[in-house]
């Protein structure tokens, strides 16, 4: 119950991914930092930890009995559902980014790159589950049942909110960094709270939360305290960090000095690190997280490795501060490549499948197109709706002066 | 009708709406087992348990955070900020995500989320402990702000707060945690919505040549400055705001248009605080019926001080009277800015 406090020491805690075990804080690193310019961030802490990796980056699969028992279910089907859902939330962002450039759009956040990361996590999802993301999750967003014109509302400026969060349990996108992450445990408390007054949490255990953070977040007090809380509650959360290597124009190692993951450990969270732009490894370590989390085991910290291979959004220039050469090694890890190389090779994918995928995606990218552009501004006088649940005399009648000034400019028109 | 202390009766009205409605839940630092610094939830983590009332992490923008997902899944938060001082760590998620919550998601979520605040100086406490930050969270659409001032209203708005489907930030006059009071029974539906709405003002005091204007725990003291006035032959009504969010300015200006003077006394610093808009709005709507400008009494623009010297910094006695003083002409305005040297 989350409201009794877990008083016992949690220094046994698994760490998925750990090879081998870190010999304490007060040590000196013996890797060079890892400059998150190179590889997979994996260079500080190289040959100490490694990464839950099941497809590699050429597509080959590599059986691992851990993470493959989380995997039993994932045929054909569900593998081209997964590259079907990438390539149309890849095919919506491109799309969304071309008509911020067009000027149809005031701006948008690219998730160009992290396909894998958040197509694999959300799909490890139940529809109960309820997610608190930050704003750059449109695949998570997409899974979850949110429309391609309901994704771009907010981004258009015609609205605060693209969608009703309690439709499709996740709640709208989160711009103060890492706010969200408390909203999460709480959320999570709520869960716990329920089966304490009698909620039968059924066979499969309580829904869960997931927060959807970056590597930015991670230095934030909110990120941090969700942590504690979490911790302290036996929260039913997952903390899903998308490590995209930036956080604007900072690379991750002015965020922290070791490997995010490791941060887990003194919190008291296991921690998994995964390859993010490995859309099984994802699902299966999410699968996993998510089942600790429904059965009383608490959170877990995910760091999901994988780069942003746009810009921060539509009003940044990445050029200025990260290598042509880093990013195009990073294009040779692209997370839709390597799955379509492992289906290829399984003959799971034919061309016609290919070309019926992307017909979906074009139909998307039609609709948010065609969508965003029929979408048009709200009334004035919205401006003063649901700022209160209750009557507020005050605001109504700041309301009703603006409308009288508004309607002075109505007979202005009139009379011409 | 029961004699209580003001803490009393806010334990008692916390009490009333976690037996009422199993959706209510407490959260904060030290108020199970010890029942708050303040003793405030004295006895509630023992009658309700430790899921319902829960000693929470000491991170303030922790539980603002874990509030608001708790009220996403249904719950009813009322979250105990244990100074005044504290809240600042928590003002990201107080402004922009509990007040903001409802219009950014077109009014798809709800934050019925309760914040209490002990508030104000004038008990000798350390730095950070006697704050009087209400006009930030005035300033903030989408709060609503209440001060309680008796024991009756410390019962009956606690509980009107928790109902309300807004987020509420509810002060508590520190130094008058310990006055007693007369507290009727006051907790059916039907009895909340009876009881004077907690947006509205009160008139505590009749009068007829100054209206004095305060809230929280200057209310008592503004009450004996007119018991003083009286004395000098002059009639002051006082207003007992009661809400700063909405602040209830048809209660204010049907006084002034009465009176022709007001006077505004509160503790927290003069520069863009409750008193300029009260006197502000005063003005806008009774112009013609003023006498003489409005009267601010406030504390001065400056941190608060230690405690040898908060006396200089809370209105007193004197201070709001010398302030009455003012608004009859009887003394002039000390200020010296403004002066054109010739």
């Amino acid at each position: 119950m989350p409201i009794t406090t877990d008083s016992t020491t949690r220094d046994d805690l698994p760490q998925a991914g750990l090879t081998r075990q870190s010999t304490g804080a007060m040590t000196t690193p013996d890797g060079p930092p890892d400059t998150g310019r190179t590889g997979a961030g994996e260079t500080g802490d190289a040959g100490q930890r490694t990464m839950v990796r099941l497809l590699d980056e050429t597509g080959v699969r590599h059986p691992d009995p851990e993470h493959d028992r989380w995997l039993s279910d994932v045929d054909d089907d569900v593998l081209l559902g997964l590259y079907e859902d990438m390539v149309v939330a890849r095919r919506i962002d491109l799309e969304a980014t071309a008509l911020q450039r067009q000027g149809e759009l005031a701006l948008w956040p690219p998730l160009l790159g992290q396909e894998a990361a958040q197509i694999g996590s959300a799909s490890a999802l139940r529809g109960d589950d309820f997610v608190f993301s930050s704003y750059r999750e449109h695949g998570v967003a997409h899974v979850r049942g949110v429309t391609p014109v309901e994704l771009v509302r907010v981004w258009r400026g015609v609205t605060a909110s693209g969608w009703d969060p309690y439709a499709v349990n996740m709640a709208t996108p989160q711009v103060i960094i890492g706010a969200q992450a408390l909203h999460a445990v709480g959320y999570a408390m709520g869960i716990l709270a329920d089966v304490h007054r009698g909620e039968d949490p059924g066979p499969d255990g309580t829904a869960a939360t997931v927060a959807y953070f970056g590597d930015g977040a991670m230095s934030q007090g909110d990120v941090n305290e969700a942590f504690v809380f979490a911790a302290t509650y036996v929260a039913p959360v997952v903390f899903f960090c998308q490590n995209n290597q930036w956080a604007i124009s900072e690379p991750v190692t002015l965020q922290s000095k070791v490997p995010l993951v490791n941060r887990a450990r003194g919190f008291g969270l296991p921690g998994v690190r995964v390859d993010g732009n490995d859309v099984l490894a994802v699902l299966a370590v999410t699968r996993a997280a998510l089942h600790r989390a429904r059965t009383g085991g608490g959170p877990t910290l995910i760091e999901a490795v994988t780069y942003r291979l746009g810009p921060h959004t539509t009003a940044d220039d990445p050029t200025r501060y990260r290598d042509a050469a880093e990013l195009a090694e990073w294009k040779e890890r692209d997370p839709i490549e390597r799955l379509v190389a492992y289906l290829r090779s399984t003959g799971a994918l034919t061309d016609a499948v290919a070309q019926k995928v992307q017909d979906a995606a074009d139909r998307a990218a039609a609709e948010v197109r065609a969508g965003c552009i029929a979408l048009e501004t709200p009334p004035a006088l919205s401006v003063f709706e649901h700022v209160y649940a209750e009557p507020h005399a005050e605001l109504e009648a700041e309301r009703d002066e603006y409308a009288k000034y508004l309607a002075g400019f109505e007979d202005e028109e009139g009379a011409r | 009708m029961t004699t209580l202390t003001l803490s009393k009766a806010l334990n008692a009205g916390l009490r009333r709406s976690l037996a009422d409605d199993p959706s209510v839940v407490l959260l904060g630092e030290d108020i199970g087992r010890l029942g708050g610094v303040y003793r405030v939830t004295d006895g509630l983590q023992q009658e309700f348990g430790a899921h319902r009332v829960i000693d929470t992490p000491l991170a303030e923008s922790g539980i603002l955070g874990a509030a608001i997902g708790m009220a996403y899944r249904g719950y009813r938060p009322v979250i105990e900020i244990q100074f005044d001082g504290f809240v600042y760590v928590a003002f990201d998620q107080i402004v922009s995500q509990v007040a903001k919550m409802r219009a950014r998601t077109g009014g798809a979520v709800t934050l019925p989320i309760t914040i209490r605040i002990p508030v104000a100086g004038g008990i000798g406490a350390a730095e950070h402990h006697s704050e009087s930050p209400e006009a930030y969270f005035a300033h903030t659409a989408g709060l609503r702000v209440v001060s309680v001032a008796t024991p009756q209203d410390a019962y009956t708005v606690m509980q009107q707060a928790i109902a309300c489907d807004d987020p509420v930030v509810f002060f508590e006059p520190k130094r008058r945690y310990h006055v007693k009071g007369e507290v009727a029974e006051v907790g059916s539906t039907a009895e909340l919505a009876a009881a004077p709405p907690m947006s509205a003002a009160r008139v505590v005091a009749p009068g007829t040549d100054v209206t004095l204007v305060t809230f929280g725990s200057l209310v008592a003291t503004a009450l004996d400055a007119a018991v003083a006035s009286a004395d000098d032959g002059v009639s002051v009504e006082v207003i007992d705001l009661r809400s700063l969010s909405p602040i209830d300015h048809a209660t204010v200006e049907a006084s002034v248009r009465r009176t022709g003077r007001l006077v505004v006394v509160h503790e927290g610093p003069r520069a863009v605080g409750v008193g300029a808009e009260v006197a502000a709005v005063a003005t806008e709507r009774c112009f013609d019926a003023l006498m003489a400008p409005p009267v601010r009494v406030t504390g001065h623009d400056i941190p608060y001080p230690p405690a040898k010297l908060e006396m200089h910094q809370v209105p007193d006695l004197d201070r709001i009277c010398h302030g009455i003083d003012r608004a009859l002409g009887r003394v002039p305005a000390l200020a010296s800015h403004g002066a054109v040297a010739r």
